[in-house]
């Protein structure tokens, strides 16, 4: 991607997030400018999936507005889509696919060229090291193989927003360390991460968001 | 388009890769239409009276068998958020899965109703009929069975849920495939019905994947 000057910043003004009749968050603006990176902190329920799932577009702001430079991501979700990639809880990798196959998929949901998509599929293979495993189905995979299946996404195909919902979660420490370089190299060419995360990954010059400065009522964050 | 072909692709490989899917649906079929000559008896006036009616009554409770899978597998590993979020319309994507779930569903009975139709010995003047029923009908039970298999998503005992919802919407195909084939039997014209089945086949392609997306969105807030 050497698009870096024309992606314009991602930002969020006056969100709001309302879940089961609980006021999760309030008033919460953010901005993510190429290159740079977010990271989501605050304790269990604090609203850092929801966070994320409204910026992905899965979850329907209470409040306020998301914008892609001056445009608002809700006019075009289709858009939005394009340059998202989302990582959730959950790795979406089907027991009777191979890896490779698992990870062809999404690719060529993202990117209709098939030869370079084919190509992007090899790269992450390599990358996430599941070269050897491609044509294991995915029901044989363990836990830690499944996340680095689902985040093999990211270099299948590519996007500018990454959006990552504890995305080291049964990560041993040589792939976090992966992870961090691939993430490095996404800033560099001028993408943008944001994540939700638990445990320390290093992300030089990271700006952080703590959720709890916009619960309106700071007991009641805590079920 | 190619997204479309994609996701198609995928679920056949699927449902293929299990296999349970098809063969359970057509399974149900053929035993359930089998046991109607032990159940009223071997005449043969009686079963070519009935003929068209169990046909498809059976053919409509074996198409909602596979319902509840059409969305539920791809619900709970993650999937469906990342169907949800694919740089096209979702209504796209609803259709190409509902075309796969007639491809390894719908078929597969079309290709069972003429046997049994011999089987209980319908008149010869219906066959022609019953598959053209058929082959109208089915898709517009997937499609509707879509909604039904979307809005339960989440729930418990959702597959006895989406009967109570559907089975009510399924019953003017019911009423006019079979009463095509009657028309077809008496030496009728089978014309006014096929279309109607027709219309309803024309309504629902543009409206039950609307349905459908916005009962997925739904179910993933």
């Amino acid at each position: 991607m050497d698009t870096t000057e024309k992606l314009p910043p991602f930002s969020g003004h006056g969100l709001g997030c309302i879940r089961g009749g609980r006021v999760v968050f309030a008033g919460l603006d953010f901005a993510v400018a190429p290159g740079e990176a977010l990271v989501l902190l605050g304790p269990n329920g604090s609203g850092k999936s929801s966070l994320l799932r409204v910026m992905a577009g899965l979850l329907k702001p209470a409040a306020g507005k998301l914008a892609w430079g001056d445009m608002a991501t809700g006019a075009e979700p289709e858009l939005h889509a394009a340059r998202t990639h989302y990582v959730g809880h959950h790795d979406a990798v089907k027991t009777v696919l191979s890896v490779a196959e698992n990870i062809r998929f999404w690719a060529r949901l993202h990117q209709p060229d098939a030869g370079l998509a084919q190509g992007a599929v090899e790269n992450a293979l390599a990358r996430f090291g599941l070269a050897h495993l491609r044509d294991i189905p995915g029901k044989l995979l363990s836990a830690g193989q499944k996340r680095r299946t689902n985040l093999a996404r990211l270099l299948a195909a590519p996007s500018p927003l990454w959006l990552l919902d504890e995305p080291t979660t049964a990560l041993d420490r040589h792939n976090i360390k992966v992870l961090e370089t691939v993430f490095a190299e996404h800033r560099a060419a001028g993408g943008m991460v944001v994540l939700s995360t638990h445990q320390d990954v290093d992300l030089p010059g990271a700006r952080t968001l703590h959720l709890d400065d916009f619960a309106l009522d700071a007991e009641d964050t805590q079920p | 388009m190619i997204r479309f072909f994609e996701v198609v692709r995928r679920d056949l490989r699927l449902a293929l890769r299990q296999g349970s899917d098809s063969l359970m649906v057509v399974t149900f079929f053929v035993l359930t239409v089998v046991l109607f000559p032990f159940g009223i008896g071997p005449e043969a006036g009686i079963l070519e009276r009935v003929a068209a009616g169990v046909l498809w009554v059976t053919a409509l409770l074996a198409s909602m068998l596979s319902l509840d899978r059409l969305f539920q597998t791809d619900y709970e590993d993650g999937s469906l958020e990342l169907l949800v979020l694919t740089p096209t319309s979702l209504m796209v994507v609803v259709l190409a899965k509902v075309l796969a779930h007639w491809l390894t569903t719908g078929l597969p009975l079309l290709a069972a109703a003429p046997i049994l139709a011999v089987l209980l010995h319908m008149n010869a003047d219906g066959f022609a009929i019953l598959m053209l029923t058929m082959l109208i009908g089915t898709p517009v039970l997937s499609l509707i069975g879509a909604i039904g298999a979307a809005l339960v998503l989440g729930a418990r005992r959702g597959g006895v849920l989406v009967s109570l919802l559907i089975l009510p919407l399924y019953v003017p195909v019911l009423i006019f495939g079979v009463g095509a084939i009657d028309a077809a039997v008496q030496g009728l014209s089978a014309e006014p019905h096929l279309l109607i089945l027709g219309a309803l086949l024309a309504a629902c392609l543009p409206l039950a994947p609307w349905a459908t997306a916005a009962a997925l969105r739904q179910a993933l807030e």
